[in-house]
């Protein structure tokens, strides 16, 4: 599962024109600490009406990582000293190859795994489980549930979504895992008890009693804004606003994406060809981040918002 | 007992993780390393925090002589930020937090705090032939969390070369683990004496480093004292009786969410 971000492209829609690439702000990487792989390119089981990059069974813009291949960036990962790995899509359990891709991936460090949680039979997570078990580091299994009832959620990410994602992170429960339930605040401030106690009650009756729930705040733009300007007076993050900004608070200071087709600044970027920087991770390194996208300057007004905890990446201090 | 200076060589250390204001076990930790014989000693940071009176920690320190790397909590509290730095985002984290942070800070003498402001970032040292950099969290940054679980061995590596270091020695967590790499380098997180390590025992621990045949020995210290009076001064205090059950009971009950999966698993909560 690819990261939901309310954008300011509306979904399924052209994005806007990148600003002059040469005109830019770039952001060096301070140190590679995470390490995003585009498992399942943009293939997903679901089409979810906020999915940032617009994935779907039939989107094969971004195509499957072979394990190979990740093995490739994954030994080149070592001599960069990265801290973490993370694992998304599409769905990466549409990857046949997945299960061989976390066990290379968790001989070597923690690993963060993306999913929508509807691919997740007992025979997998029994699998994941002995994965987990048998390496010195976690194994995070993210699952993203969009409201706290079929109806709220499914009307999101499509029939059925809600009570199979829920089944598989009963069954992930089961298994010893902590699943991270990540969900976006839709709703207001007032009414933030109400929602974690529905949440805990209905991850309570498939048994996950001390769930680890992540609320992904309202972002301070969002798709209803922009919907209303127009594209054409978008905003830009420009070399004025990065002078007094702490850039370690952008996600592609510390990060990088690697996919099928190459390197990318970061996860967001995907469908931007100035997120694109270069064949090799080593290159993809020693290259700054162009800061030429409408996305960017969303996440100068919002910060890191897509790593699992404080620490390095998403620490103002 | 001295404390470690920057620069000097050592052959056995004491090394104290956070003291979360846990006076009753800082000292009992002190004895025990006097009893054990050690050199010196060195507390990497974080003596504020989740307990009670924190101004009773630092007559202990004094006294003897113990160095102090600076932490986040001695960072905010002597600088008086809004907050310890930990960065919870967690609403229930972050009204914990909140509440201990503001306590401590209310209760921490001005002659403490600008004790506090000089407090190094580092404190390089040798042990034998070995270079060893004592930090708070990490040697790149005071608050970063490094978590068995979370942490590979190709990362400390790099920390290591950047640093020029063999060994790095660091607390943050609050839970003690290490971890040995190459021909002598070595991480070691000494745990913290200001609250048990989330393992359902009520002992606190801390990290005897030692010369042995020209490399380093590391032994864990598991540290009994009278929990039960420090449960007792804490509801004198009306700190939050969440923190008095981890004292009683040996889990984290609270700012659960900085842990790993792994980590967390392990523990009650
Ligand atoms: S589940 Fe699939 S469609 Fe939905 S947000 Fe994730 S990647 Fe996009
Ligand atoms: S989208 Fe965000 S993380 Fe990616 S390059 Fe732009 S500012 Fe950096
Ligand atoms: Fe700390």
């Amino acid at each position: 599962m690819g990261i939901q971000l309310p954008q300011a492209t509306p979904p399924n829609s052209t994005p806007a024109p990148s600003a002059d690439v040469e005109e830019a702000p770039t952001v060096e990487l301070r140190a590679l600490d995470q390490l995003w792989f585009q498992v399942s390119g943009t293939v997903c089981n679901l089409r979810c009406n906020h999915c940032f990059i617009s994935c779907s069974p039939e989107n094969h813009s971004f195509w499957f990582m072979s394990r190979d291949e990740v093995r490739a960036s994954l030994d080149a990962s070592v001599r960069l000293g990265v801290k973490e790995y993370y694992f998304t899509g599409g769905e990466p359990f549409m990857n046949r190859d997945m299960l061989g891709i976390l066990e290379d991936a968790l001989a070597l460090g923690p690993v963060t795994v993306l999913t929508n949680a509807t691919l997740l039979p007992q025979r997998t997570v029994d699998a994941l489980a002995v994965l987990a078990a048998a390496s010195p580091y976690t194994l995070e299994m993210r699952v993203s549930i969009d409201g706290v009832t079929a109806e709220m959620n499914d009307a999101i990410r499509g029939d059925g979504s809600f009570d199979r994602a829920i089944g598989a992170v009963g069954r992930l429960a089961a298994a010893g895992f902590l699943p991270i339930i990540t969900t976006m605040q839709t709703w207001s401030e007032v009414e933030t008890d109400g929602i974690l106690a529905a949440f805990w009650d209905v991850l309570g009756k498939v048994g996950y009693d001390r769930p680890r729930l992540k609320i992904l705040p309202p972002l301070r733009i969002g798709a209803e804004a922009s919907r209303d300007r127009g594209y054409d007076e978008f905003e830009r993050v420009t070399h004025d606003m990065m002078a007094e900004y702490p850039a370690e608070l952008l996600l592609c200071s510390s990060a990088r994406l690697v996919t099928a087709s190459g390197m990318w600044a970061c996860p967001i970027l995907l469908d931007y060809e100035s997120g694109r920087l270069a064949h090799t991770l080593e290159e993809a390194a020693a290259r700054p981040a162009v800061l030429a996208e409408q996305a960017c300057y969303t996440c100068w007004v919002n910060g890191a918002i897509c790593s699992n905890m404080p620490g390095f990446a998403a620490d103002p201090a | 007992m001295i404390g470690v200076e920057a620069g000097g060589t050592y052959t056995k250390v004491a090394a104290f993780g956070g003291v979360y204001s846990n006076h009753l076990a800082l000292g009992a930790a002190i004895d025990d390393a006097l009893s054990r014989g050690a050199e010196a000693a060195i507390c990497l940071g974080d003596l504020g925090a989740f307990g009670p009176n924190p101004d009773k920690v630092f007559p202990l320190l004094r006294e003897h002589g113990v160095s102090v790397v600076r932490g986040n909590y001695d960072d905010s509290i002597a600088r008086g930020l809004e907050d310890c730095q930990c960065g919870y985002t967690d609403p229930r984290d972050n009204h914990y937090a909140r509440l201990s942070y503001q306590y401590t800070f209310q209760n921490t003498s001005p002659k403490n705090r600008s004790w506090m402001a000089t407090f190094p970032e580092e404190i390089r040292f040798r042990m034998g032939a070995l270079d060893v950099l004592a930090c708070h969290g990490s040697p790149r940054q005071t608050n970063e969390f490094l978590w068995d679980s979370a942490t590979p061995t190709h990362f400390l590596d790099k920390l290591a070369q950047d640093f020029d270091t063999d060994v790095i020695v660091g607390t943050h967590t609050g839970v003690h683990w290490m971890r040995r790499w190459g021909d002598h380098r070595a991480y070691v997180n000494v745990g913290a004496l200001g609250r048990p390590a989330n393992d359902g025992r009520t002992d606190v621990w801390y990290a005897m480093l030692e010369v042995v045949d020209g490399d380093l020995a590391v032994d864990f210290v598991p540290i009994g004292y009278d929990h039960a009076a420090l449960a007792i001064e804490m509801r004198d205090e009306e700190l939050p009786e969440e923190f008095v059950e981890t004292i009683l009971t040996g889990w984290w009950t609270t700012c659960l969410e900085i842990l790993p999966g792994k980590e967390r698993a392990a523990g009650r909560f």
